[in-house]
């Protein structure tokens, strides 16, 4: 059991370059996060945010070989000496395309799958499949193929098909990239719920900050293999962040402008809510 | 032009995805199909260059019903770049993909090598011309797709989601190539939920919903309105969700750059006011 102080996932130092790879992929990547953090990680393409999400469970370097130095522990494992599927009972994965990760004939033995590798009894296991299809509000799909469903369905399967394990936390790859809007809201709800409600450690990639700001309490910038900002986003969406090129909150862009036009801005808005606020006192002002 | 008429579409396995599409694309038009997943905008889209062939009605392109041309033929003039590159790359370097329909047309060697060439560079894909496709990230794969179509110069593109995992600097770069292909006088064609991209592209804005068109029109008109855009499962940009809630601020505005004169304006206007009192 882990004790309560230590973060959940502490990383040091850690160093990575694929096999045949010219240049590293990773590179002196130092970040601690804590049990209960909704962690936003964002960056340009090719920055390193896959590659670390893959160091979280393993698959680097024991599927994607190549040079790993420094340490990497979760939930108080070192993920160098675990296996990845002793791993994957605290670390969930949820990718950007549920189709590579959904392969049974129903919702429900998609579900079940994790749980029975486990060699839970049935009735547990039963428990968790049921547990996981109502947290993600999709009981009713249970009979379904997985292949009939819509993107948004199918990635709610393949969140529930992870909770099922009951990890520590979640590792979510841009799992609204092929998501409508609307699907994508829903999704990131799913996720915020179960960090509020469940107190899961969420590590979410995202480019697509407009949706997944609101919910996350941190946000970490990756540039070049290399983590360049790490706080609040309304204290990480400035001016260095608008140079390496992340795609910040549309409402957070018109604050910038704003403020490079000498008018005060008291705290960068980082959803529209508080963009509403601001600009009326902006206004009134 | 492109023209569709009463079109309908429905798959082998009896799912009707287009149900009675009547539009038409003028040439020279740059138009975003929009609406929720699996709405028939792919479906939709693949009638135009007869990949697919309607079960009812009829699809014209330039005046030739699609019927009745092959897909070589109409690909000539309408380029469809597919939304997973991997449904279209299968050449073993990037110079090999680019080029391979250059050479199926027959164009002499130092034509194909210099367009190649040309388009590689337009699409900061130089560095990896001899590099295989499946090596490269999925943003470069896409632009490699796009790069392999826009090569033979068709006069009207159509892109399928093609902002989908590129990050914000190759959106922005992707918006302003999109934007100038356009301006020389291509129809574009882009099907996409980017909501944000769209606002930032203002196109003719074609909703879809259910295999039907729901509105058609200015994409300010479009993305502001709440029921509509509820309806097809997008959302609002965040600009016009900021400017609805706030009085005296124009409602038609979705884009930062628009956003921020309109603010200036307005604080202009008070200070007016303040300094008339």
């Amino acid at each position: 059991m882990r004790s309560g102080h230590l973060p959940i996932i502490e990383i040091r130092k850690l160093s990575f370059s694929y096999a045949g790879a010219s240049r590293k992929s990773l590179n002196d990547v130092s970040l601690q996060v804590d049990e209960g953090d909704f962690l936003v990680v964002t960056g340009p393409s090719g920055c390193g945010k896959t590659t670390l999400c893959r160091c979280l469970n393993g698959l680097v370097p024991n599927f994607y070989t190549g040079e790993l130095t420094g340490e990497i522990s979760v939930c108080g494992r070192s993920v160098r000496k675990e296996t990845t599927s002793s791993l994957s009972r605290h670390v969930g994965f949820v990718f950007q395309n549920p189709e590579n990760q959904l392969f049974s004939l129903t919702v429900e033995r998609d579900v079940a799958f994790g749980p029975e590798n486990l060699g839970l009894i049935r009735e547990e296991t039963r428990r968790r499949v049921d547990w996981a299809l109502s947290v993600t509000g999709i009981e009713e799909l249970r009979d379904r193929a997985p292949y009939e469903l819509s993107g948004g369905q199918q990635q709610r399967a393949a969140i529930a098909s992870v909770l099922a394990m009951r990890p520590d936390i979640i590792v979510l790859d841009e799992p609204t990239s092929f998501l409508d809007p609307r699907s994508s809201k829903e999704i990131l709800q799913v996720v915020a719920k179960l960090n509020k409600e469940l107190g899961m450690t969420v590590f979410l990639v995202e480019h697509r900050l407009d949706l997944a700001t609101r919910y996350s309490n941190r946000v970490v910038v990756m540039d070049r293999g290399s983590i360049v900002l790490d706080g609040p986003p309304e204290d990480v969406y400035g001016e260095q962040a608008h140079l390496i090129g992340i795609g910040m909150p549309k409402v957070t862009v018109l604050f910038r402008l704003l403020k490079q036009d000498g008018i005060e801005v008291l705290k960068t808005p980082v959803t529209v809510e508080a963009g509403v606020e601001e600009l009326r006192r902006i206004l009134r002002s | 032009m492109i023209l569709t008429n009463g079109l309908y579409f429905t798959y082998p396995n009896g799912n009707e995805v287009l149900r009675g599409i009547d539009l038409r694309i003028e040439d020279g038009e740059f138009l975003a199909i929009m609406g929720e997943n699996g709405a028939g905008k792919t479906t939709l889209v693949k009638t135009f260059n007869g990949l697919l062939r309607p079960t009812k009605g009829q699809v014209l392109v330039d005046e030739v019903e699609t019927r009745k041309a092959s897909v070589a033929a109409l690909s000539r003039d309408v380029g469809l770049v597919f939304q997973n590159p991997d449904h279209q790359l299968f050449c073993e370097t990037v110079r090999d993909e680019v080029a391979y329909s250059l050479r199926n047309f027959g164009y002499p060697r130092d034509v194909v090598d210099r367009r190649v060439k040309g388009i590689l560079e337009t699409l900061d894909l130089m560095p990896y011309m001899d590099s295989s496709p499946f090596m490269l990230s999925g943003g470069e794969r896409k632009r490699v797709a796009l790069a392999s179509v826009l090569v033979w110069n068709p006069k009207h593109v159509v892109l399928d989601e093609p902002t989908i995992g590129q990050d914000y600097q190759q959106k922005d770069r992707l918006r302003n190539f999109i934007v100038q292909l356009n301006f020389q006088g291509k129809t574009v064609i882009m099907v996409t939920h980017d909501v944000e991209f769209v606002a930032e592209c203002k196109p003719r804005v074609v909703l879809l919903s259910r295999g039907k068109v729901i509105a058609d029109g200015k994409a300010e008109q479009i993305l502001t309105d709440r029921n509509l855009v509820a309806q097809a499962s997008l959302l609002n940009p965040q600009i016009s969700l900021l400017f609805s809630s706030i009085d005296n601020l124009p409602h038609d505005v979705i884009d930062v750059y628009s956003a921020h004169i309109a603010v200036k304006n307005r604080i202009r206007g008070l200070r007016n006011v303040n300094a008339g009192l």
